[in-house]
């Protein structure tokens, strides 16, 4: 069998139990397939067949729903005979029988008489009805050519199932030699015990040694105890409830008449007929086991109030000692538990399977799977751990005496108030809030409860199995029933380890003192070192139906015996170790350090050889020979920058400013001239092209940036700081000495006087501004980049800021200053680059633009009219251009010729115009128009629309 | 030109984040909230009646008060401030338009980044301590200087007691430093501190709402804060490791996703601000 595909077994059948409940428990949607007659998929195919089983006591015929899947590929294949549990039906086991056949074998589902679409009447497990069904199925299997055969209609097959179809199983093994294996899953050994379930007993058993008790007895005959009333509730509606065809009565529903008859009697008495015990002890897996030779493997729930643990041990024991293979398992869930994945998560069910229907001689090699294995006790949300041992072999420890004297306990008349102990199949609810809420106050009723404690144990424990207490009870009537149960006391909390409580019933004489063995209810639990347990007497119990009359007992609970037993841990941790869990996400952790840690070092490689350093030390200074790429401390080339939502903002850009040169980047908003700046200094990546400083080529966070100071977009400071604390904190970001940033002459040209100490949130915007141009200063950088420096100040402001960037590029610095103040500018810098939408339209000296040899501004008097002469000079011969600037006050025209300029005013002077001055210089204003027009103008696609501002 | 020391020093980060009104007052808001619980109960009168919850039992003492206001400010509180400290001094500085200046400086983006982690969680682990300690001061002279009684059972001395609550605050600030991570990745993507803090917070509330959803299974157990609850484990008598281990694991896992993925991000951002 391949291992691997059976991996998601062990789940499947986890789950598989789980369905076993749900129809007696509630609706729990089975994800049913929904199977017609024949289907194909994942190569496993499904046959969908009536198949005729024997005919009701009263002659009717019967047939049950059957659906046979087959796995692809080539036979023969062994078989697995699968049974729901009690109310559910065939489509219930659907997804395990695909699974089952995906992983290679025939499976085998049905549903039982009197459920789903199959014929018949609800015997409840009788051996002469529902077991020889079993019989005919096998008959199916034996016929059929894929599955594989050990002789003549043998065919090597398991029989699982869970509740319902667990004792099915159980008993179908033993009415038909043909099947090879049994897996039942919390289910039944003795009906008549699990609906009366007694758990006084005669004698304290012998150490180390689990054989059968012996039964309480009155004349003779063994003593039930009381019935187990909301249980059987459930089981009777999970029948009768069903839909009621024609002439079915409407109570007893499919329900078999004389089955439905017992139990309704039952209900009405709360004591069982002896037809009753009868029946549900020949109803019962109990007197079959003799005739269980095949290896069986027994899983049975520690939440589970229907079928205990002491159900599947009776089971066990009984087949141990005729000699036959028994594996048993407690595990965590049950007929009280809800569905919980991680309970499932074992793979046993499927080693099982493997190993005897797939091995050749699976007796050669012993269990697959411990003899005994049980889930440990869960504390939070630790994973599942389990123990295994080579057999239950409880060593008891030494008995605890338990303080509470004689007390009397009360049974109310009718039964009620009833004690709430244990809430039974609540999806886990009391589970849920174990921790938070205790039902102890629900269950321990004034009068009707008696409490007998330990000291507080030194040390933690952990109990495995059934403890034992001795009870003694003097009544007032022939009968005593009471119900125990064992709780932790810790602190001020007193918790339920398993939520089971153990009934008995003792005969009594009224007046005369009786005492019994208790076996507790079984499970496994920790016990916290420092705490106490309580064995807590109760009259009266909500899920049984105790007797009605009122009595008084006196109670006595002595000598606690925990057993234990030796085990390994398995699964999960052992102390200080890790858990697959937790060295997996470590290992996670690893390769998420690992990859970042690599990925840097390609990083930092890869930088290195993209950039190798063309001047590894700059000798800065005046006088450096321009031109020399190195010594060109601003060199910026070929920047494009396209933003996310489509804008170019910036288009093939390239300019450079020179040691000594006060450089303006002039252009109308949305140039591209902060863009550019940005990706001079680092703080944007240019989509292509770039931009050295100093010759060294920027990157985000270059070290060549700490030779350069910058006012981006106006200033930013820590608003809870003051002006000088801020300064003092941006040059400690920068991590150089503090001597070397020069405060003082920063102060000065911030100009804020004692404002300096005051919190920046409370400046103007200039105040702020001046700050923000001293902080670029700090350190006396090499580039100075300011960005519209000018913002927020008034005009003698500017005008003092002016010659601070003279004299600081005339220190053989740079200082490049964007605005669009064109006034300003024409001022300030020496040399101009303008931008207009993206592009670079012109650059050059500021005189070379304003000032040149082919143009002569003529300034006529006020209030002439300019276009007369224009319409004459341009008629000479030898002038190229007349531009007139209709100025009112001040009219001009600005003409262009090839000819000298005393010609040229000349030539006006014919005209007969009123010239009043003539000048070689422009106003940059009209140099900075006129590019931008004639860019616009190149641009068709652009509408040259000088106001249009992008928000940057 | 000697770049003497490293840019953005620890000191000068420090410097930028320890007196802002925002670590202020939360520091203050850590050390009232002892007084503001001794002045709650104080009112409201509380009695011991016995039932064993947290609450009656954090009147007990020192510890459980200690414990007891560790408990109530875990699970929001501590959470916020986390997603406070580490998630806020990035965009902060965005929004103050002073992120560029640090870059500019020169400041690398990484160096930035770690300089802002590093001092966002170790704020973190401070606040926490301090809140710790702080409690068991005020308890203490509130209630006087019992030893630890567990409300699920068990007692501890101060001589265990002392160095589990000592664990429990340890592990408590590796719950809080994923926290931390996820604000200070959101943090990296914007520019908005109320983005990147209130981001984390979401995302904290969202997976707690998933983590009471029973059929994720063990899915779960990968959420970010899930395991947050857990350092209570370590007050236990006797201590189970394995959630512990779990928990921590897990943080460390999502710590360092977050981290790495948040440095990515901002080293190739284009800063705008």
């Amino acid at each position: 069998m391949p291992r691997g595909a059976l991996r998601r077994l062990g789940t499947a059948l986890g789950v598989l139990a789980l369905a076993g409940i749900a129809t007696t428990a509630g609706p729990i949607a089975a994800a049913a397939d929904e199977d017609d007659g024949e289907d194909r998929r994942d190569g496993v195919e499904v046959v969908e067949r009536r198949v005729a089983v024997g005919p009701e006591a009263d002659g009717t015929p019967v047939e049950l729903d059957t659906s046979l899947y087959t796995p692809a590929g080539d036979g023969p294949h062994p078989a697995v005979l699968l049974t729901h549990g009690f109310g559910g039906s065939k489509a219930d086991l659907a997804p395990q029988a695909r699974e089952l056949a995906e992983s290679g074998y025939v499976a085998l589902t049905y549903s039982a008489r009197g459920f789903g679409d199959s014929d018949g009447r609800v015997h409840v497990a009788d051996p002469g009805y529902e077991g020889r069904d079993v019989t005919a199925l096998l008959d199916l299997l034996a016929d059929d050519d894929a599955v594989r055969q050990d002789a003549d209609g043998d065919p090597r097959v398991a029989a699982v199932g869970g509740s319902y179809g667990g004792a099915l199983s159980l008993i179908g093994a033993a009415l038909d030699r043909r099947i090879d294996t049994v897996v039942a899953l919390i289910t039944w050994h003795d009906l008549a015990d699990a609906f009366f379930p007694q758990h006084a007993v005669a004698g304290p058993p012998a150490d180390g040694d689990s054989p059968a008790d012996l039964p309480v007895v009155r004349d003779g005959e063994p003593v039930p105890g009381p019935f187990k009333q909301l249980w059987a509730s459930r089981f009777f509606v999970g029948a009768a409830g069903g839909d009621l065809g024609p002439g079915t009565d409407p109570v007893c529903g499919r329900f078999d008449r004389e089955v439905c008859r017992l139990f309704l009697d039952v209900a009405d008495t709360g004591r069982p007929s002896p037809a009753l015990l009868r029946l549900l002890r020949a109803h019962s897996p109990a007197p079959l086991l003799d005739d269980v030779r095949v290896p069986t493997y027994l899983v049975q729930g520690q939440a589970d109030s229907l079928f205990g643990l002491d159900q599947s041990d009776a089971t066990a024991r009984e087949l141990a000692a005729r000699g036959t293979p028994v594996a048993v398992r407690w595990f965590t869930g049950g007929h009280d538990a809800a569905v919980d994945p991680t309970a499932a998560d074992d793979d046993t069910l499927a080693t099982w399977l493997d190993h005897y229907l797939g091995a050749d001689d699976p007796a050669a090699v012993g269990l697959p799977v411990p003899a005994f294995s049980f889930e440990e006790p869960r504390d939070g949300r630790a994973d599942l751990r389990v123990s295994e041992a080579d057999d239950y072999a409880a060593s008891w420890s030494a008995p605890l005496p338990l303080r509470g004297g004689g007390q009397v306990v009360l049974n109310p008349l009718g039964g009620q108030p009833g004690s709430l102990t244990l809430v039974p199949s609540q999806d886990g609810v009391t589970d849920e809030f174990d921790g938070f809420v205790s039902t102890y106050p629900l269950a321990a009723l004034p009068g009707q409860s008696a409490a007998f404690d330990t000291d507080e144990l030194d040390d933690g424990r952990t109990v495995v199995g059934s403890p034992r207490v001795r009870l003694t009870v003097t009544s007032t009537a022939r009968e005593a029933t009471l119900f125990l149960s064992l709780w932790e006391v810790n602190g001020d909390r007193v918790t339920l380890p398993r939520q089971l409580v153990a009934p008995v019933t003792v005969p009594t004489t009224p007046g005369r003192a009786a005492t019994v063995d208790v076996a507790l209810p079984a499970g496994t639990w920790r016990v916290e070192p420092g705490s106490s347990l309580r064995v807590l007497v109760t009259s009266t119990d909500q899920t049984y139906a105790g007797p009605r009359q009122a009595r008084a007992d006196r109670v006595r609970v002595d000598d606690l015996r925990l057993p234990a037993v030796v085990a390994r841990s398995v699964a999960g941790t052992g102390d200080g170790g890790l858990d697959r869990q937790t060295t997996g996400v470590l290992a996670a952790l690893g390769a998420v350090l690992l990859a970042a840690l690599v990925l840097a070092l390609l990083r930092r490689r890869g930088a290195r050889h993209a950039d190798p350093d063309p001047d590894p030390h700059p000798a800065p200074g005046p006088g450096g020979a321009p031109g020399a790429g190195a010594d060109v401390p601003l060199v910026v080339s070929g920047l494009v920058k396209t933003y996310a939502d489509g804008h170019r903002a910036v288009d093939d850009v390239s300019w450079e400013a020179r040691r000594g040169q006060v450089v303006g980047l002039l252009g109308p908003n949305g140039a591209g001239k902060t863009t550019t700046l940005r990706m001079v200094l680092g703080l944007i990546a240019p989509d292509i092209g770039e931009a050295r400083v100093l010759g060294r080529r920027v990157t985000p966070g270059a070290a060549v940036l700490a030779r350069v100071g910058a006012l981006v977009e106006g200033p930013g400071f820590l608003p809870h700081l003051s002006g000088r604390q801020n300064l003092e904190a941006f040059w400690a970001a920068t991590g150089r000495d503090p001597a070397e940033a020069g405060y003082d002459d920063v102060l000065e040209v911030a100009a804020l006087g004692g404002a300096i100490d005051r919190p920046v949130r409370t400046y103007s915007q200039g105040m702020r501004q001046r700050l923000g141009i001293a902080q670029a200063m700090l350190g006396r950088p090499e580039v100075l980049v300011l960005d519209e420096p000018t913002n927020g100040l008034d005009p003698p402001q500017i005008a003092g800021l002016r010659p601070i960037l003279q004299r600081y590029a005339d220190t053989g610095r740079t200082v490049v200053v964007s605005s669009h103040l064109l006034s300003e500018v024409e001022l300030t810098c020496s040399h101009v680059v303008v931008m207009h939408a993206g592009r670079v339209v012109t650059t050059g000296p500021v005189s070379d633009l304003v000032d040149s040899a082919d143009t002569t501004v003529l300034t006529l008097a006020a209030g002439a009219d300019p276009e007369p002469p224009a319409a004459a000079l341009r008629a000479v011969a030898g002038v190229d251009e007349v531009e007139v600037v209709a100025d009112p006050a001040e009219p001009r025209l600005v003409v262009t010729a090839g000819l000298p300029r005393p010609d040229v005013v000349r030539a006006a002077a014919a005209t007969g115009a009123d010239v009043v001055g003539v000048s070689s210089r422009r106003h940059l204003e009209e140099v900075f128009l006129g590019v931008i027009a004639a860019a616009s103008g190149d641009r068709a696609d652009s509408p040259a629309d000088l106001r249009q501002v992008r928000a940057r | 030109m000697t770049a003497t020391r490293r840019p953005l020093p620890w000191r000068a980060e420090l410097g930028r984040q320890t007196r802002r009104r925002r670590t202020l007052s939360s520091f203050v808001l850590l050390l009232a909230l002892p007084l503001v619980v001794v002045g709650a109960f104080a009112i409201g009168g509380a009695e011991v009646d016995g039932d064993g919850t947290l609450v009656d039992l954090a009147t007990g003492g020192a510890a459980n008060f200690a414990v007891f206001t560790t408990a109530v400010s875990a699970s929001f509180l501590l959470v916020v401030l986390a997603a406070l400290f580490v998630g806020d001094s990035l965009p902060a500085e965005a929004s103050w338009s002073t992120l560029r200046y640090l870059l500019v400086a020169p400041v690398p983006r990484t160096r930035l980044l770690a300089s802002k982690l590093v001092v966002g969680l170790a704020t973190v682990a401070v606040a926490v301590v301090l809140l710790v300690a702080w409690s068991v001061v005020v308890g203490g002279i509130a209630y006087g200087w019992a030893g630890f009684t567990n409300p699920t059972g068990g007692s501890l001395e101060w001589g265990t007691f002392a160095g589990r609550l000592a664990l429990a605050a340890a592990y408590l600030v590796l719950t809080l430093v994923q926290v931390g991570a996820i604000a200070f990745c959101l943090g990296t993507r914007t520019d908005a501190p109320l983005a990147a803090v209130g981001g984390a917070v979401m995302v904290t509330i969202v997976t707690a709402i998933l983590g009471q959803i029973d059929d994720l299974g063990s899915l779960r157990n990968a959420l970010p804060m899930y395991w947050a609850d857990t350092w209570f484990e370590l007050l236990r008598p006797t201590v189970d490791w394995t959630p512990i281990g779990h928990g921590v694991a897990w943080s460390l896992l999502h710590t360092a996703v977050f981290t790495v993925l948040g440095f990515e991000l901002f080293r190739r951002k284009d800063v705008l601000s």
